[in-house]
Protein backbone atom coordinates (compact mmCIF):
# COMPACT_ATOMS: atom_id res chain seq x y z
CA UNK A 1 0.00 0.00 0.00
CA UNK A 2 1.47 3.31 -1.07
CA UNK A 3 2.02 5.68 1.83
CA UNK A 4 0.55 9.09 1.13
CA UNK A 5 1.93 11.76 3.42
CA UNK A 6 2.88 15.34 2.72
CA UNK A 7 2.69 17.16 -0.59
CA UNK A 8 2.55 15.44 -3.97
CA UNK A 9 2.13 11.97 -2.50
CA UNK A 10 -0.85 11.15 -4.70
CA UNK A 11 1.26 11.94 -7.76
CA UNK A 12 3.82 9.62 -9.30
CA UNK A 13 7.19 9.84 -7.52
CA UNK A 14 8.98 13.07 -8.34
CA UNK A 15 12.04 12.89 -10.54
CA UNK A 16 15.27 14.47 -9.34
CA UNK A 17 14.66 17.34 -11.73
CA UNK A 18 11.26 17.97 -10.17
CA UNK A 19 12.63 17.62 -6.65
CA UNK A 20 15.32 20.13 -7.38
CA UNK A 21 12.81 22.63 -8.72
CA UNK A 22 10.67 22.25 -5.61
CA UNK A 23 13.73 22.75 -3.44
CA UNK A 24 14.68 25.79 -5.47
CA UNK A 25 11.25 27.20 -4.77
CA UNK A 26 11.80 26.70 -1.02
CA UNK A 27 15.22 28.33 -1.19
CA UNK A 28 13.83 31.29 -3.11
CA UNK A 29 11.44 31.83 -0.22
CA UNK A 30 14.31 31.74 2.26
CA UNK A 31 13.19 28.54 3.97
CA UNK A 32 15.70 26.16 5.55
CA UNK A 33 15.56 22.79 3.85
CA UNK A 34 15.92 19.56 5.84
CA UNK A 35 16.31 15.95 4.88
CA UNK A 36 14.67 13.40 7.18
CA UNK A 37 14.32 9.62 7.05
CA UNK A 38 12.47 6.90 8.89
CA UNK A 39 11.38 3.28 8.58
CA UNK A 40 8.22 3.73 10.63
CA UNK A 41 5.66 4.92 8.13
CA UNK A 42 2.78 5.41 10.60
CA UNK A 43 1.09 8.73 9.83
CA UNK A 44 1.26 9.72 13.50
CA UNK A 45 5.01 9.15 13.64
CA UNK A 46 6.28 12.70 13.82
CA UNK A 47 9.81 11.76 14.85
CA UNK A 48 11.71 11.25 11.66
CA UNK A 49 15.47 11.28 11.98
CA UNK A 50 17.43 14.10 10.42
CA UNK A 51 20.12 13.57 7.83
CA UNK A 52 22.74 16.11 8.82
CA UNK A 53 21.78 19.56 9.90
CA UNK A 54 19.11 21.86 8.50
CA UNK A 55 20.53 23.62 5.47
CA UNK A 56 20.56 27.37 5.95
CA UNK A 57 21.90 30.01 3.56
CA UNK A 58 21.88 27.87 0.44
CA UNK A 59 21.48 29.52 -2.95
CA UNK A 60 21.03 26.56 -5.19
CA UNK A 61 19.20 23.25 -4.98
CA UNK A 62 22.25 21.31 -6.15
CA UNK A 63 23.55 21.34 -2.58
CA UNK A 64 20.39 19.70 -1.25
CA UNK A 65 20.40 17.15 -4.04
CA UNK A 66 23.99 16.28 -3.15
CA UNK A 67 22.94 15.54 0.44
CA UNK A 68 19.83 13.70 -0.70
CA UNK A 69 21.87 11.39 -2.89
CA UNK A 70 24.25 10.73 0.00
CA UNK A 71 21.26 9.91 2.18
CA UNK A 72 19.81 7.60 -0.45
CA UNK A 73 23.10 5.72 -0.59
CA UNK A 74 22.83 4.92 3.11
CA UNK A 75 19.07 4.75 3.68
CA UNK A 76 17.78 4.00 0.19
CA UNK A 77 15.46 1.32 1.66
CA UNK A 78 13.59 3.75 3.90
CA UNK A 79 11.28 6.70 3.57
CA UNK A 80 13.12 9.96 2.99
CA UNK A 81 11.37 13.30 2.95
CA UNK A 82 12.36 16.86 2.35
CA UNK A 83 10.87 19.52 4.55
CA UNK A 84 11.20 23.27 4.45
CA UNK A 85 11.12 25.39 7.59
CA UNK A 86 10.06 29.02 7.47
CA UNK A 87 11.67 30.99 10.28
CA UNK A 88 9.98 34.27 9.48
CA UNK A 89 7.93 35.93 12.18
CA UNK A 90 4.34 34.72 12.28
CA UNK A 91 5.13 31.41 10.62
CA UNK A 92 8.01 29.83 12.49
CA UNK A 93 6.96 26.43 11.33
CA UNK A 94 7.22 23.91 8.57
CA UNK A 95 5.85 25.14 5.26
CA UNK A 96 6.37 22.24 2.92
CA UNK A 97 7.13 18.56 3.23
CA UNK A 98 7.20 15.83 0.63
CA UNK A 99 8.45 12.28 0.32
CA UNK A 100 11.39 11.84 -2.04
CA UNK A 101 12.29 8.21 -1.47
CA UNK A 102 10.27 5.16 -0.45
CA UNK A 103 10.97 1.45 0.02
CA UNK A 104 10.39 -0.87 -2.93
CA UNK A 105 7.78 -2.87 -1.02
CA UNK A 106 5.33 -1.06 1.20
CA UNK A 107 3.44 -3.71 3.16
CA UNK A 108 0.79 -1.30 4.38
CA UNK A 109 -1.28 -1.19 7.58
CA UNK A 110 -3.63 -3.45 9.43
CA UNK A 111 -6.63 -2.28 11.38
CA UNK A 112 -6.78 -3.61 14.94
CA UNK A 113 -10.07 -3.80 16.78
CA UNK A 114 -9.84 -3.59 20.50
CA UNK A 115 -13.02 -4.73 22.27
CA UNK A 116 -13.64 -2.70 25.40
CA UNK A 117 -16.54 -2.36 27.82
CA UNK A 118 -19.91 -3.38 26.49
CA UNK A 119 -19.98 -3.72 22.77
CA UNK A 120 -17.61 -0.75 22.17
CA UNK A 121 -14.69 -1.18 19.85
CA UNK A 122 -11.55 0.94 19.65
CA UNK A 123 -9.64 0.98 16.43
CA UNK A 124 -5.96 1.39 15.83
CA UNK A 125 -3.79 1.12 12.73
CA UNK A 126 -0.49 -0.70 12.80
CA UNK A 127 2.10 -0.85 10.09
CA UNK A 128 3.09 -4.39 9.11
CA UNK A 129 6.61 -3.08 8.63
CA UNK A 130 7.10 -2.28 12.33
CA UNK A 131 6.61 -5.92 13.29
CA UNK A 132 10.26 -6.29 12.42
CA UNK A 133 13.01 -4.53 14.36
CA UNK A 134 14.18 -1.11 13.35
CA UNK A 135 16.73 -1.13 10.54
CA UNK A 136 15.60 -4.41 8.95
CA UNK A 137 12.00 -3.46 8.24
CA UNK A 138 12.34 -3.04 4.51
CA UNK A 139 14.70 -5.81 3.57
CA UNK A 140 17.71 -4.17 5.23
CA UNK A 141 20.50 -6.40 6.39
CA UNK B 1 1.77 30.42 -3.21
CA UNK B 2 3.06 29.94 -6.73
CA UNK B 3 1.97 26.80 -8.47
CA UNK B 4 4.47 24.05 -7.80
CA UNK B 5 6.84 23.35 -10.64
CA UNK B 6 5.64 19.93 -11.64
CA UNK B 7 5.52 20.30 -15.38
CA UNK B 8 8.59 19.03 -17.21
CA UNK B 9 11.16 21.60 -18.33
CA UNK B 10 9.94 23.88 -21.11
CA UNK B 11 10.17 22.16 -24.47
CA UNK B 12 13.52 22.85 -26.01
CA UNK B 13 13.80 25.25 -28.90
CA UNK B 14 14.85 23.64 -32.16
CA UNK B 15 18.55 24.02 -32.93
CA UNK B 16 19.40 27.26 -34.68
CA UNK B 17 21.48 27.51 -37.82
CA UNK B 18 22.91 31.00 -37.78
CA UNK B 19 23.94 33.31 -34.99
CA UNK B 20 24.54 37.02 -35.02
CA UNK B 21 27.61 37.12 -32.84
CA UNK B 22 27.29 40.80 -32.03
CA UNK B 23 23.66 40.47 -31.03
CA UNK B 24 24.56 37.50 -28.88
CA UNK B 25 27.44 39.42 -27.32
CA UNK B 26 25.20 42.37 -26.52
CA UNK B 27 22.37 40.25 -25.27
CA UNK B 28 24.53 38.56 -22.69
CA UNK B 29 25.78 41.93 -21.48
CA UNK B 30 29.26 40.60 -21.11
CA UNK B 31 30.86 43.48 -22.99
CA UNK B 32 29.68 45.72 -20.21
CA UNK B 33 31.33 43.61 -17.54
CA UNK B 34 34.57 43.44 -19.48
CA UNK B 35 34.57 47.19 -20.05
CA UNK B 36 33.95 47.76 -16.40
CA UNK B 37 36.86 45.47 -15.67
CA UNK B 38 39.05 47.57 -17.95
CA UNK B 39 37.88 50.79 -16.39
CA UNK B 40 38.04 49.89 -12.76
CA UNK B 41 41.04 47.63 -12.64
CA UNK B 42 44.28 49.36 -13.46
CA UNK B 43 47.09 47.43 -15.12
CA UNK B 44 46.80 43.62 -14.83
CA UNK B 45 47.19 43.14 -18.58
CA UNK B 46 47.67 39.35 -18.53
CA UNK B 47 44.70 38.96 -16.21
CA UNK B 48 42.40 40.90 -18.50
CA UNK B 49 43.60 38.95 -21.51
CA UNK B 50 42.99 35.72 -19.66
CA UNK B 51 39.49 36.72 -18.65
CA UNK B 52 38.68 37.87 -22.17
CA UNK B 53 39.77 34.50 -23.49
CA UNK B 54 37.66 32.64 -20.99
CA UNK B 55 34.69 34.88 -21.73
CA UNK B 56 35.03 34.27 -25.48
CA UNK B 57 35.24 30.54 -24.95
CA UNK B 58 32.12 30.62 -22.83
CA UNK B 59 30.24 32.76 -25.34
CA UNK B 60 31.05 30.34 -28.15
CA UNK B 61 30.21 27.41 -25.90
CA UNK B 62 26.84 28.97 -25.23
CA UNK B 63 26.14 29.32 -28.95
CA UNK B 64 27.28 25.76 -29.59
CA UNK B 65 24.85 24.56 -27.01
CA UNK B 66 22.02 26.31 -28.78
CA UNK B 67 23.12 24.78 -32.08
CA UNK B 68 22.98 21.39 -30.41
CA UNK B 69 26.69 20.93 -30.93
CA UNK B 70 27.05 19.57 -27.45
CA UNK B 71 30.33 18.97 -25.81
CA UNK B 72 31.27 18.50 -22.20
CA UNK B 73 30.82 21.41 -19.89
CA UNK B 74 34.16 23.20 -20.03
CA UNK B 75 36.16 22.99 -16.81
CA UNK B 76 36.00 26.39 -15.27
CA UNK B 77 37.97 25.92 -12.07
CA UNK B 78 40.71 28.50 -11.85
CA UNK B 79 43.74 29.38 -9.86
CA UNK B 80 44.84 32.94 -9.24
CA UNK B 81 48.42 33.43 -8.23
CA UNK B 82 50.13 36.67 -7.43
CA UNK B 83 51.68 38.76 -4.73
CA UNK B 84 49.63 40.32 -1.95
CA UNK B 85 47.33 43.13 -2.98
CA UNK B 86 47.31 42.44 -6.70
CA UNK B 87 43.53 42.20 -6.94
CA UNK B 88 42.84 38.47 -6.85
CA UNK B 89 39.69 38.72 -4.76
CA UNK B 90 38.34 41.66 -6.75
CA UNK B 91 38.78 39.76 -9.99
CA UNK B 92 37.13 36.67 -8.52
CA UNK B 93 34.00 38.70 -7.86
CA UNK B 94 34.00 39.90 -11.47
CA UNK B 95 34.52 36.42 -12.81
CA UNK B 96 31.46 35.27 -10.92
CA UNK B 97 29.31 37.89 -12.56
CA UNK B 98 30.70 37.04 -16.01
CA UNK B 99 29.98 33.35 -15.48
CA UNK B 100 26.51 34.18 -14.24
CA UNK B 101 25.72 36.40 -17.23
CA UNK B 102 26.80 33.64 -19.58
CA UNK B 103 24.74 31.10 -17.71
CA UNK B 104 27.60 28.88 -16.61
CA UNK B 105 26.77 29.30 -12.98
CA UNK B 106 23.14 29.51 -12.03
CA UNK B 107 23.17 31.99 -9.14
CA UNK B 108 26.41 33.91 -9.33
CA UNK B 109 27.11 34.26 -5.62
CA UNK B 110 30.69 34.15 -4.39
CA UNK B 111 31.48 32.28 -1.22
CA UNK B 112 34.90 33.35 -0.03
CA UNK B 113 36.60 31.07 2.45
CA UNK B 114 39.98 30.29 3.95
CA UNK B 115 41.31 27.20 5.67
CA UNK B 116 39.42 27.93 8.88
CA UNK B 117 36.03 27.55 7.27
CA UNK B 118 36.86 24.26 5.56
CA UNK B 119 38.98 22.34 8.01
CA UNK B 120 37.65 21.10 11.35
CA UNK B 121 39.18 20.90 14.80
CA UNK B 122 38.74 17.23 15.53
CA UNK B 123 38.06 13.91 13.84
CA UNK B 124 34.77 13.89 11.98
CA UNK B 125 34.44 17.67 12.02
CA UNK B 126 36.01 18.42 8.67
CA UNK B 127 33.69 16.61 6.28
CA UNK B 128 30.45 18.27 7.44
CA UNK B 129 32.18 21.63 7.58
CA UNK B 130 33.57 21.39 4.07
CA UNK B 131 30.30 20.07 2.73
CA UNK B 132 28.38 22.88 4.36
CA UNK B 133 30.54 25.43 2.54
CA UNK B 134 30.26 23.52 -0.71
CA UNK B 135 26.47 23.46 -0.40
CA UNK B 136 26.41 27.20 0.16
CA UNK B 137 28.59 27.74 -2.88
CA UNK B 138 26.52 25.52 -5.18
CA UNK B 139 25.29 27.46 -8.17
CA UNK B 140 28.04 30.02 -7.74
CA UNK B 141 31.73 30.44 -7.17
CA UNK B 142 33.75 29.09 -4.26
CA UNK B 143 36.78 31.30 -3.71
CA UNK B 144 39.45 29.70 -1.53
CA UNK B 145 41.95 32.31 -0.44
CA UNK B 146 45.46 31.18 0.48
CA UNK B 147 44.57 27.68 -0.61
CA UNK B 148 48.00 26.26 0.24
CA UNK B 149 47.17 26.38 3.94
CA UNK B 150 44.83 23.45 3.29
CA UNK B 151 47.85 21.26 2.92
CA UNK B 152 50.24 21.00 5.84
CA UNK B 153 53.09 18.81 4.68
CA UNK B 154 54.72 18.76 8.11
CA UNK B 155 51.72 17.11 9.77
CA UNK B 156 50.41 14.04 8.04
CA UNK B 157 47.46 13.71 10.40
CA UNK B 158 46.29 17.21 9.53
CA UNK B 159 42.61 17.36 8.63
CA UNK B 160 43.33 19.61 5.65
CA UNK B 161 43.90 16.55 3.50
CA UNK B 162 40.35 15.41 4.17
CA UNK B 163 38.98 18.77 3.03
CA UNK B 164 41.13 18.55 -0.10
CA UNK B 165 39.74 15.12 -0.94
CA UNK B 166 36.12 16.27 -0.59
CA UNK B 167 36.84 19.36 -2.65
CA UNK B 168 38.46 17.36 -5.43
CA UNK B 169 35.57 14.93 -5.54
CA UNK B 170 32.96 17.67 -5.84
CA UNK B 171 35.05 19.67 -8.30
CA UNK B 172 35.04 16.63 -10.54
CA UNK B 173 31.52 15.29 -10.12
CA UNK B 174 29.58 18.56 -9.95
CA UNK B 175 31.39 20.65 -12.50
CA UNK B 176 28.19 22.20 -13.75
CA UNK B 177 27.06 23.22 -10.27
CA UNK B 178 30.12 24.92 -8.92
CA UNK B 179 33.24 26.81 -9.97
CA UNK B 180 36.18 26.71 -7.60
CA UNK B 181 38.81 29.45 -7.64
CA UNK B 182 41.99 28.89 -5.65
CA UNK B 183 44.06 31.92 -4.85
CA UNK B 184 47.38 32.52 -3.21
CA UNK B 185 50.92 33.75 -3.51
CA UNK B 186 52.75 32.37 -6.54
CA UNK B 187 55.60 30.34 -5.10
CA UNK B 188 53.56 28.75 -2.34
CA UNK B 189 50.78 27.83 -4.76
CA UNK B 190 53.36 26.11 -6.97
CA UNK B 191 54.46 24.05 -3.99
CA UNK B 192 50.85 23.30 -3.12
CA UNK B 193 50.08 22.09 -6.63
CA UNK B 194 53.25 20.04 -6.71
CA UNK B 195 52.17 18.12 -3.62
CA UNK B 196 48.53 17.84 -4.77
CA UNK B 197 48.68 16.87 -8.44
CA UNK B 198 44.93 16.24 -8.36
CA UNK B 199 44.29 19.92 -8.02
CA UNK B 200 46.61 20.95 -10.79
CA UNK B 201 44.98 18.64 -13.32
CA UNK B 202 41.45 19.68 -12.38
CA UNK B 203 42.15 23.35 -12.86
CA UNK B 204 42.13 24.51 -16.43
CA UNK B 205 42.86 28.18 -16.07
CA UNK B 206 45.92 29.43 -14.26
CA UNK B 207 46.03 33.18 -14.14
CA UNK B 208 49.07 35.00 -12.81
CA UNK B 209 48.65 38.46 -11.34
CA UNK B 210 51.71 40.65 -11.95
CA UNK B 211 52.92 43.33 -9.55
CA UNK B 212 51.90 46.88 -10.34
CA UNK B 213 54.29 49.41 -11.85
CA UNK B 214 54.79 52.78 -10.13
CA UNK B 215 52.48 54.70 -12.43
CA UNK B 216 49.79 52.05 -12.04
CA UNK B 217 50.01 52.34 -8.27
CA UNK B 218 49.61 56.10 -8.59
CA UNK B 219 46.56 55.63 -10.79
CA UNK B 220 45.15 53.19 -8.25
CA UNK B 221 45.74 55.69 -5.46
CA UNK B 222 43.93 58.40 -7.38
CA UNK B 223 41.05 56.07 -8.17
CA UNK B 224 40.74 55.13 -4.51
CA UNK B 225 40.86 58.78 -3.47
CA UNK B 226 38.16 59.66 -5.96
CA UNK B 227 35.95 56.95 -4.52
CA UNK B 228 36.56 58.32 -1.03
CA UNK B 229 35.97 61.91 -2.26
CA UNK B 230 39.51 63.11 -1.63
CA UNK B 231 42.16 64.41 -3.95
CA UNK B 232 45.87 65.17 -3.96
CA UNK B 233 47.10 68.70 -4.25
CA UNK B 234 49.77 69.07 -6.95
CA UNK B 235 52.56 68.95 -4.36
CA UNK B 236 51.07 66.00 -2.61
CA UNK B 237 50.89 64.11 -5.86
CA UNK B 238 54.62 64.64 -6.45
CA UNK B 239 55.34 63.60 -2.90
CA UNK B 240 53.23 60.49 -3.32
CA UNK B 241 55.15 59.49 -6.44
CA UNK B 242 58.29 59.59 -4.31
CA UNK B 243 56.48 57.74 -1.56
CA UNK B 244 55.60 54.89 -3.91
CA UNK B 245 59.12 54.41 -5.16
CA UNK B 246 60.45 54.43 -1.59
CA UNK B 247 57.75 52.18 -0.18
CA UNK B 248 58.36 49.59 -2.87
CA UNK B 249 61.89 49.04 -1.67
CA UNK B 250 60.79 48.40 1.90
CA UNK B 251 59.86 44.92 3.12
CA UNK B 252 56.22 43.79 3.37
CA UNK B 253 55.11 45.80 0.39
CA UNK B 254 51.72 44.52 -0.73
CA UNK B 255 50.82 46.52 -3.81
CA UNK B 256 47.34 48.04 -3.81
CA UNK B 257 46.74 47.07 -0.19
CA UNK B 258 49.78 49.06 0.95
CA UNK B 259 48.52 51.99 -1.08
CA UNK B 260 45.14 51.78 0.57
CA UNK B 261 46.71 51.70 4.02
CA UNK B 262 48.97 54.63 3.15
CA UNK B 263 45.96 56.63 2.01
CA UNK B 264 44.13 55.82 5.22
CA UNK B 265 47.06 57.07 7.26
CA UNK B 266 47.21 60.22 5.16
CA UNK B 267 43.55 60.89 5.80
CA UNK B 268 44.30 60.55 9.47
CA UNK B 269 47.14 63.07 9.28
CA UNK B 270 45.03 65.44 7.22
CA UNK B 271 42.23 65.33 9.76
CA UNK B 272 44.75 65.89 12.53
CA UNK B 273 46.23 68.87 10.71
CA UNK B 274 42.81 70.41 10.16
CA UNK B 275 41.71 69.90 13.74
CA UNK B 276 44.96 71.38 15.10
CA UNK B 277 43.85 74.83 14.00
CA UNK B 278 40.39 75.22 15.49
CA UNK B 279 40.00 78.92 14.69
CA UNK B 280 40.14 78.39 11.00
CA UNK B 281 37.12 78.41 8.69
CA UNK B 282 37.26 75.36 6.48
CA UNK B 283 36.18 75.26 2.87
CA UNK B 284 35.12 72.14 1.01
CA UNK B 285 38.40 72.41 -0.86
CA UNK B 286 40.38 72.15 2.38
CA UNK B 287 38.49 69.09 3.43
CA UNK B 288 38.91 67.11 0.23
CA UNK B 289 42.55 67.87 -0.48
CA UNK B 290 45.51 66.02 0.90
CA UNK B 291 48.57 68.27 1.14
CA UNK B 292 52.21 67.41 0.62
CA UNK B 293 52.81 67.61 4.37
CA UNK B 294 50.31 64.80 4.93
CA UNK B 295 52.30 62.60 2.61
CA UNK B 296 55.76 63.65 3.73
CA UNK B 297 55.05 62.94 7.40
CA UNK B 298 55.15 59.24 6.58
CA UNK B 299 57.83 57.23 8.31
CA UNK B 300 58.86 55.90 4.90
CA UNK B 301 60.58 59.23 4.25
CA UNK B 302 62.22 59.45 7.63
CA UNK B 303 63.71 55.99 7.22
CA UNK B 304 65.16 56.78 3.83
CA UNK B 305 66.64 59.99 5.26
CA UNK B 306 68.43 58.07 8.00
CA UNK B 307 69.94 55.39 5.81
Amino acid sequence: MRVTQGCFSFLPDLTDEQISRQVQYCLSKGWAVNIEFTDDPHPRNSFWEMWGLPMFDLCDAAGVLMELNDCRKVYGDRYIRISAFDSSHGWESQRLSFIVNRPKEEPGFRLERNEVEGRSIRYTTKSYAVDRPEGVRYGGK
Amino acid sequence: MNPPALSPAATEAPPIEKVDLRAEFNEVGIGEVLDQLDRELIGLKPVKTGIREIASLLLIERIRKRMNLTSDVPTLHMSFTGNPGTGKTTVALRIASILHKLGFVRRGQVVSVTRDELVGQYIGHTAPKTKEILKKAMGGVLFIDEAYYLHRPDNERDYGQEAIEILLQVMESQREDLVVILAGYGDRMDKFFASNPGFRSRIAHHIDFPDYADDELLAIAELMLREMNYKFSADARQAFIRYISLRKTLPLFSNARSIRNALDRMRLRQANRLVADLDRVLTAEDIVSLEASDVLASRVFSKSAVT
